[in-house]
């Protein structure tokens, strides 16, 4: 009996170890591979002749199935990514750090349960249905409000990115919040603050880390989201000069134009190229906001 | 093992990333047909499809739209049985497919008409419009950019013409830059570029100083549909079925059909059937042009 026992934890151990260490590195597989595709398949056009990486980083005309002139700038697309990102921001970054902040020090019991499932279902609300929503909610009321002509512009996917964004932000700065040892509120109540002293002045220094990577990875959210922005930005080829333009984002033009753009083509490869573009941004977004946490850490 | 993962990865990315998910599959003893291709004529498409299916029971006819240009990219990648095209396949794409068949062509079929129309915003006062003044508003480099350089004054004060445009996978779209825009003009950026005929529709129907182009089977009270004239002064048409066919309506076009050349023999059939009487009378139900001798008295 304790034979077979001894048997079956010395296999078993090894075999489930195994399992468990396949399912990690499977992780570096699946993101090796993925960038080695999108490479392979976007890396030949540096070095044909028709494609410039100084006209594709800094010019708006994005022309890719002209019949005269061909011109592959992403300059336009770029500006549209941030500048919907940047409303996003501006929206989700106030709200959701204020939803952290009263679901972790201000609210208690039944209602805080209640608040943090609310806002866990906002995320699980699928992005297509953002993008119904700014197109049939939002276009015609920011039409209505702003006596603008058209509705489907920056501040709408702005808006939906913000809606979309703020459940992140909330549940990592809420655990940032969390993280804060009560030593510390207990060591300023009994120094006679208040509650918003407390908040203001200890909480949110002590917590300032997890709070950037919270923002940080609403950002990577609001980069990378796709089906919301093409339906909601108007889809238009232009430097937005005000969140009443429409404009066109990076994500959304691979959307709407690999279905056509046959294999191989300079076209088809470009749009990987925008997707290495693509991966650079939130890399470099994901890279920062890991740093910031590690920064936690060591604290 | 690491082979296999990453062989297993990179077809499950490719599978995602392209965006294929069509395949030939012929479930039980049906056969199935895959159609796929322009937004113009999803619609017609759809209503054939299930019009057939009371004809031919065992043939079921998947529609899906997504524009000319994947249709015609699903048939040169063999993804699909019929591409549904508003636009003529490009000499590059034709030789891409025969390539492809080893030499055998994909078999174009003239289903019928659309008469491209132009709609604006009903409270907009302008009725004709004539091509040269459509190419100054969309080419790159146009001067047109206000309803005034156009001499319409607009009874709401705002003047900037919303250009409402298609993406570039779109038949329209081509078909639009070839007949108006110029051969070799392009676009004016900044244009709307919607994801499907029905968004240009509903984005003139709400935005009154909008115009916007789409094939005239979807045409709703919302908006109103403007009379074309090749140039200014001359007189303008209005599109119908009688101006299509005699072709007096300078914006009208072919919708076609490309038959891959390993269809199954059932694909010939249907396109077959499109084009006896029960099929074109579908045509006009859907608000397009049929082919000629299925015309209706009046209009011949």
């Amino acid at each position: 009996m304790t034979g077979s026992r001894s048997k079956f934890s010395t296999y078993g151990e090894k075999a489930i170890e195994l399992l468990i260490r396949m399912c990690g590195m499977s992780a570096i597989f699946f993101v090796f591979a993925i960038f080695f595709f999108v490479f392979r398949e976007g890396a030949p056009i540096l070095a044909s002749k028709e494609f410039g990486l100084g006209e594709f980083l800094t010019s708006t005309d994005w022309y890719p199935t002209s019949m005269s002139n061909v011109r592959f700038g992403t300059l336009a697309l770029l500006m549209g990514t941030l500048s919907v990102t940047g409303v996003a921001m501006l929206i989700a970054v106030p709200f959701g750090l204020g939803a952290a902040i009263f679901i972790s020090e201000f609210c208690t019991g039944k209602l805080r349960e209640i608040l943090k499932i609310i806002i866990e279902l906002l995320a699980a609300i699928p992005s297509i249905v953002w993008g119904f929503i700014g197109l049939t909610v939002m276009n015609p009321l920011i039409q209505k409000v702003f006596h603008v002509p058209v509705g489907l512009n920056v501040l709408n996917a702005g808006i939906l990115l913000a809606l979309m964004g703020i459940p992140v932000i909330v549940s990592v700065g809420e655990d940032a919040l969390k993280a804060v040892p009560d030593s510390y509120r207990e060591g300023a109540l009994a120094l006679g603050a208040t509650r918003w002293q407390i908040t203001w002045r200890v909480l949110l220094p002590a917590a300032k880390n997890g709070l950037l990577a919270a923002v940080l990875l609403g950002v990577g959210r609001a980069v990378g989201e796709t089906m919301a922005v093409l339906m909601a930005t108007g889809h238009s080829v232009q430097v937005p000069h005000s969140v009443f333009d429409s404009c066109r984002t990076l994500t959304a033009t691979i959307a709407a134009e690999l279905g056509e753009a046959s294999e191989g083509s300079p076209h088809y490869r470009v749009l990987f190229l925008i997707g290495i573009l693509l991966f650079t941004i939130t890399f470099i977004v994901n890279l920062t906001a890991d740093l910031v946490v590690k920064g936690i850490r060591k604290k | 093992m690491k082979r296999i993962s990453t062989i297993a990865l990179t077809t499950f990315a490719a599978a995602g990333l392209l965006m294929t998910g069509c395949d030939k599959k012929s479930g039980g003893k049906g056969i199935s047909l895959q159609n796929v291709g322009s937004d113009t004529m999803v619609n017609l498409a759809q209503a054939w499809a299930e019009a057939y299916h009371g004809v031919k029971p065992e043939v079921a006819v998947e529609v899906l739209g997504g524009g000319s240009g994947t249709g015609i990219t699903r048939l040169i990648d063999g993804t699909c049985d019929i591409a549904n095209s508003s636009r003529k396949l490009e000499k590059e794409e034709e030789e891409k497919a025969t390539a492809k068949y080893g030499g055998k062509h994909p078999i174009e079929h003239v289903v019928g008409f659309d008469a491209l129309a132009i709609y604006v915003h009903p409270s907009n006062p302008i009725t004709e419009i004539s091509i040269e003044q459509l190419s100054e508003i969309y080419k790159e480099g146009g001067k047109f950019a206000k309803w005034s350089d156009l001499g319409v004054t607009m009874p709401a004060g705002q003047d900037e013409i919303v250009r409402a445009s298609r993406q570039s996978n779109s038949g329209t779209y081509h078909y639009f830059r070839e007949a108006v825009v110029g051969k070799k003009a392009d676009f004016k950026k900044g244009s709307r570029d919607m994801n499907g005929s029905k968004e240009v529709v509903d984005l003139v129907s709400t935005t009154p100083t909008a115009i916007g182009f789409s094939g005239i089977g979807y045409k709703t009270d919302k908006v109103k549909v403007v009379k074309v004239s090749k140039k200014t002064g001359e007189p303008s048409v209005a599109p119908s079925i009688k101006t299509t066919l005699d072709k007096t309506y300078p914006i009208a076009r072919p919708m076609f059909m490309y038959v891959s050349p390993t269809a199954k023999p059932e694909a010939e059939e249907y396109i077959k059937w499109l084009l006896t009487a029960p099929g074109q009378k579908i045509v006009i139900e859907s608000g397009y042009v049929p082919l000629p001798e299925f015309a209706p008295k009046d209009a011949q």
